[in-house]
């Protein structure tokens, strides 16, 4: 296989080209989101909870989801650890206290309703909106069911009806969105009664949180978990015990998740702009090479036929 | 040399067609169940792994797997190597069904398939990387359609549309390769979102590239390994062009595949370096990342260079499986082994038979319509009306 120096050239610079695919764009921007003015945000203080589920119990009912097998004043379900269902859009799971003979940690677990959401990044028919009011919503009537936002999410909330047939949506918490706009507080927020949850303007729960933090200083572990995290969330915890200890990832970054992909994504445009250009010049390179192959064959052919003479001298040579 | 191997050749199809019968009529069994009961009925999907092997087989592995089309039409229509164009059909069809068979596929993974024309015409979800997976792996199986429709053509006389077509060859082979390139990267740039959850190792910002280079190489060594299938099945439909040129393609491609594999060799090891990602080496999953490094990308990429140094057609022939295989590999353990490795054992996924199944039954469909199309279509030798006719 000969290769001239033109194609080569060519070869060099699509390989080159495509370097270009999956750069970090996130570089080339100086903008930063922090969440929509205003929006809501609801303080989860683990110090405070006590793991009596009155926020499940809440939750199922204002989301007028079917009942458990075990009803929610039944404390045993909390000696297994749980994870957020299709029928369960919230769920307080149980951990060893590490500071010794204490009573037990409580955590509730819920979508985080990120500033920038995962799922509404990876979303491809836009089902997924985040509100002016904090809360990430769900549009079933254009889901496809493709569940590229379980992939994406990185707390791993999002719940799919794997069981139906024709109709399978995905479940997850919604903020309360629905009552939020009408003015009440989330079913979880209302019900509990150790003010564990408390709902407020973002920046007022961080506030709180850090007037917390100066009052008690023993109490708490110097962090608000999701006040950064994977971008910010509306979703804001204080705790005394080390966020690792109740499996909440402390190595998400603070990476917002479109900004993860958005590199790979304005790639497009410039493979749709110039491969077509370059692949045009390496077709018309390669085509006049074979002309030109073409002619000098016919020329050589031609000057054979008029001097037989001397063609049969020089083979004989 | 036909006639001889007419009896054999015939038995063998018979058990072909014998298997092809079971494969089919189970598949169409675990149809009724998948559209009656859900993915639960037929699938070990769950909340923690919502992809399971209809994605990293028939998806990953379909699309890289069925890169021949874009790679050898580029080599012949673009980069002017004319002494490989019987390559080209069967490529060009093998191409088609491989995405044809991808969309199939995928009517089973979604939950509601009648809607998948909705991030198209009701709501476009353009900040998603599936939304260009999808949007290119549509235009593409149309382009793909359009190529290999002149075998069609040729086939069913239809001259004047044959012509037509077979003019916009440049445009569609272009835009084969520009579509081409970005899906087969946007399908590495998916886990771009999960750097929580993908193994750091198999994790990289290059992965979208990583994706296109092996498509490259899957793409090289299916048309080796199709071409040694051909060659055993159907024989007696090549002209004698296919015949004399089959072994250069041989050649070529696997030289070819030797020199991308080593380069992807090359950028898989920059990969690690630039994230400094040495020490996961000696881990279990380094260990395993080795085995897919060095026995499915180094290895071949040796035995192709050694094969074409020797003019070896059966070491290439066999090197282009285990090329074919690494690809696989790599998609397996991109969506499969190295994701949610963070998780415990008990919430992993591991797929159901059902699920094999279903993959199985359409691979099956994808090898009845090749046989059918095959031996019916000018694919591996020339139409006599349409002689030099491209």
């Amino acid at each position: 296989m000969s290769i001239s120096r033109r194609k080569f050239l060519g070869w060099v610079g699509a390989a080159g080209l495509s370097t270009t695919i999956g750069k970090s764009a996130a570089a080339a921007t100086n903008k930063q989101f922090a969440g929509y003015p205003k929006s809501f945000a609801i303080l989860h203080d683990v110090t405070l909870c006590v793991g009596c589920r009155s926020c499940e119990a809440a939750c199922n009912t204002v989301n007028e989801l079917p009942q458990p097998e075990k009803p929610f004043t039944d404390l045993s379900v909390l000696e297994t650890k749980r994870r957020t269902t299709t029928t369960a859009f919230t769920v307080v799971n149980k951990y060893e206290n590490p500071k010794g003979d204490q009573r037990p940690v409580f955590y509730k677990k819920q979508c985080n309703h990120c500033l920038e959401p995962a799922c509404a990044s990876a979303c491809f028919v836009r089902a997924f909106t985040k509100t002016l009011t904090g809360a990430v919503t769900y549009d079933s009537s254009v889901c496809v069911g493709c569940r590229y936002c379980m992939v994406a999410c990185p707390f791993e909330i999002p719940t799919y009806e794997y069981d139906q047939a024709l109709t399978p949506r995905i479940r997850k918490c919604t903020m309360c969105h629905p009552r939020v706009v009408e003015g009440l507080l989330p079913g979880c927020v209302k019900a509990c009664p150790m003010e564990a949850l408390s709902f407020g303007k973002r920046e007022d729960m961080i506030k709180i949180a850090r007037e917390r933090f100066r009052k008690y200083p023993d109490r708490y572990v110097d962090h608000i978990y999701g006040e950064y995290e994977m971008g910010g969330t509306s979703w804001l915890y204080i705790s005394g015990t080390p966020f690792k200890e109740l499996e909440m990832r402390e190595d998400l970054g603070i990476t917002p998740a479109p900004q993860l992909t958005a590199g790979a994504l304005s790639s497009v445009p410039i493979i749709v702009g110039l491969w077509p250009a370059l692949l045009a010049g390496i077709y018309a390179v390669s085509k006049r090479k074979e002309k030109i192959a073409q002619s000098e064959k016919e020329q050589a052919l031609a000057s054979a036929k008029e001097r037989p003479d001397e063609s049969e001298i020089e083979e004989e040579s | 040399m036909a006639q001889v191997t007419t009896a054999e050749r015939k038995s063998i199809f018979s058990l072909f067609n014998l298997v092809a019968l079971i494969v089919l009529g189970v598949g169409v069994y675990l149809t009724y169940l998948r559209f009656t009961g859900g993915l639960a009925a037929v699938t070990n999907l769950s909340d923690y792994n919502p992809w399971g092997l209809w994605i990293s087989f028939d998806l990953l592995c379909g699309v890289a797997l069925a890169a021949g089309g874009y790679v050898t039409s580029s080599a012949v229509y673009l980069f002017g190597m004319k002494k490989y164009h019987s390559a080209v059909r069967p490529a060009i069809l093998t191409g088609f069904l491989g995405y044809a068979l991808v969309f199939l596929a995928i009517n089973y993974d979604v939950g509601r398939p009648w809607r998948l024309p909705y991030p198209l015409v009701v709501q476009q979800g353009t900040t998603s990387v599936l939304f260009e997976v999808g949007l290119c792996v549509a235009t593409y199986l149309t382009i793909l359609f359009i190529e290999f429709s002149p075998a069609a053509m040729e086939w069913l006389g239809l001259k004047r549309a044959r012509n037509l077509v077979v003019k916009l060859t440049i445009l569609l082979t272009i835009f084969g390769v520009v579509l081409s390139t970005m899906h087969q990267s946007s399908l590495g740039a998916l886990f771009l979102i999960v750097p929580s959850k993908l193994h750091p190792l198999w994790y990289s910002p290059y992965i979208p590239v990583y994706f296109f280079v092996t498509s490259i190489i899957a793409g090289l060594s299916m048309v080796i390994f199709e071409s040694t299938l051909s060659h055993r099945f159907f024989a007696h439909k090549m002209d004698e062009t296919h015949h004399k040129e089959a072994n250069g393609v041989t050649l070529g491609f696997g030289k070819a595949a030797s020199y991308v594999l080593a380069g992807y060799f090359a950028i898989k090891v920059m990969g690690i370096s630039a994230d400094n990602h040495w020490h996961y080496l000696t881990t279990g999953y380094g260990i395993w990342y080795l085995v897919e490094l060095l026995g499915f990308v180094a290895l071949p990429s040796l035995l192709y260079a050694f094969g074409v140094r020797t003019k070896s057609l059966t070491l290439i022939k066999f090197t282009s499986v285990l090329a074919v295989l690494g690809v696989i590999l790599n998609r397996f353990n991109v969506c499969l082994v190295a994701f949610n490795w963070h998780l415990p054992s008990s919430e992993r996924y591991f797929p159901h038979w059902m699920e094999i199944g279903i993959s199985v039954f359409i691979v099956m469909i994808g090898l009845v319509l090749y046989r059918f199309i095959v031996t019916r279509m000018p694919i591996l030798y020339e139409h006599p009306d349409y002689k030099d006719a491209h």
